[in-house]
């Protein structure tokens, strides 16, 4: 059961909060507080992947046209993609704009 | 049948550990608890309890591998004092905080600096907030029945949490007393096995002790306190049924003459009872007064206490611990706060005394009871007395 937020209440919780649901980290939105997002410019990627190595969140995935795009959902705007990109083809950008 | 026994309390307690048949002891000796856990070793070397003892570098390594073992469902004990439950402070919020029911007798100690070995409650009251339950125990026969009565208290699916067992260090610890011991059968009847009901197991996964970020760690913390307050009617229960099969009944305030007294003295542990002594003299000069005694610590027996002080004018309360800068004693503090609100309440005098294993003798609390008295009579200008420091 649920507050009519659709948030959990103190009632439902398991014992000693233990999650009991194996692999629900994954809906774990880690982007939320996000300030600053990757952008990719394809026109300089050399798909290397190095983007993808480094991402400490795991959260950048290669796309058929075997580009590279970060999740969103999970993408906490680190940076390090960009810093570690060997043809600058990433950019950093504040979330406003 | 029961089997009565000269034995030390210490000792007793890991008899009574054998009896309640624990399936792993992870414990760091320290004084005055080193043969609670040195007798634990034997009976587990010899083959007389299987169980799996875990020899650790410290305490906080010891509570650390009975979260371990407590996880995985095992039923869990260990013993520390003093300096040791300092050491394993951190620890102890997270066995109740995970809800683990982690069993542990402490042989209460002063604390250092100046480094001291002997009995006091400083170590309770500074692990007073890790919401465990935490019981006091005056005599050897109540630490082995509490000991018993703790699994099946702490094991309880309707509570779940670890659960203290204090004993005052060296003044009960090292004593030898007549215990009586029930019959294994006995206890397995009373006791039944433990069965936590979410435990670590690889063909059923579970995550404990996860991240609480802002959004749920607060209703973890509720969750908590709501439960720890349920636990209160299971203890009652417990403690009932314990008497019912064995004739010896606990209750969460203990009351002594108390009935008719005007002036109560109220005190913790091993040292009631000598205060019980004091009152029969007392009593005996034809003096008004009675003893109560705090069992139950945590969670606290608000209703009890202002039951057992409803009728008397004075109550003079004693804690054998300082709060530096506070209010004097923890106890004095929490039972003052009980009876705040009652439009009847006694005059509350604190007393702090019995510090690092400084005794009090009868001659002592009679001296305390009558310096109580008096402070009522004519008032102070002290938050509360000391009693016994020389000046």
């Amino acid at each position: 059961m649920t507050n009519p937020e659709g948030m959990l209440t103190w009632k439902d919780l398991e014992i000693g909060s233990i999650v009991a649901e194996p692999g629900n980290a994954s809906q774990y939105q880690t982007g939320d507080w996000r300030s600053e997002r990757p952008i990719f410019d394809n026109s300089k990627c050399i798909k290397c992947g190095i983007c993808y190595i480094f991402c400490p969140e795991g959260c950048i995935e290669q796309n058929a046209e075997g580009y590279f795009e970060a999740n969103l959902f999970y993408c906490k705007g680190c940076g390090i993609c960009a810093r570690e990109c060997w043809t600058r083809a990433i950019t950093i950008v504040p979330e406003e704009e | 049948m029961a089997t009565k026994m000269g034995i030390e309390v210490s000792v007793a307690i890991g008899e009574a550990v054998r009896l309640a048949n624990a399936d792993v002891i992870a414990a760091y000796p320290i004084t005055p608890q080193t043969h609670i856990v040195e007798h634990l070793a034997e009976l587990v070397a010899n083959g007389e309890l299987d169980a799996q003892y875990i020899p650790v570098e410290s305490e906080h390594s010891a509570m650390s591998a009975c979260l371990g073992a407590s996880a995985v469902g095992a039923r869990t004990f260990t013993a520390t004092a003093g300096q040791g439950l300092e050491l394993m402070h951190e620890v102890l919020y997270v066995a109740s905080s995970m809800r683990l029911p982690v069993i542990m007798t402490v042989a209460n100690r002063a604390l250092s600096a100046p480094l001291s070995v002997w009995g006091d409650h400083s170590d309770v009251m500074a692990v007073r907030d890790v919401g465990w339950i935490q019981i006091f125990t005056e005599n050897g026969q109540e630490v082995v029945d509490n000991v018993l009565c703790a699994f099946r208290i702490g094991e309880d699916r309707r509570v779940l949490l670890p659960v203290m067992i204090h004993l005052d260090g060296f003044h009960l610890s090292h004593v030898i007393e007549p215990i009586l011991f029930p019959e294994q059968s006995e206890v397995d009847q009373f006791l039944p096995p433990n069965q936590y009901p979410l435990p670590l197991d690889p063909s059923k996964p579970v995550s404990m002790g996860d991240f609480g970020p802002p959004i749920i760690y607060f209703e973890t913390k509720w969750a908590q306190e709501v439960n720890l307050e349920a636990a209160r009617e299971v203890i009652l229960q417990c403690w009932n049924e314990f008497g019912k099969t064995f004739q010896r009944y606990y209750s969460p305030v203990e009351c002594y003459h108390s009935e008719d007294a005007k002036v109560l003295l109220l005190t913790m542990g091993s040292f009631s009872e000598t205060a019980m002594t004091a009152i029969d003299k007392m009593r005996g000069d034809g003096r008004g007064v009675g003893l109560i005694r705090l069992r139950l610590w945590r969670p606290f027996p608000f209703g009890e206490i202002r039951q057992a002080v409803k009728n008397a004018e004075v109550l003079i309360v004693l804690d054998r611990a300082l709060s530096f800068g506070g209010p004097g004693g923890p106890v004095c503090s929490e039972v003052k706060s009980a009876l705040y609100g009652e439009d009847k309440k006694p005059r509350v005098i604190g007393f702090v005394g019995g510090l690092g294993g400084r005794d009090i003798t009868p001659a002592g609390f009679e001296e305390i009871i009558n310096r109580g008295i008096e402070i009522s009579q004519k008032g102070s200008d002290q938050e509360f007395e000391i009693f016994g420091v020389r000046e």
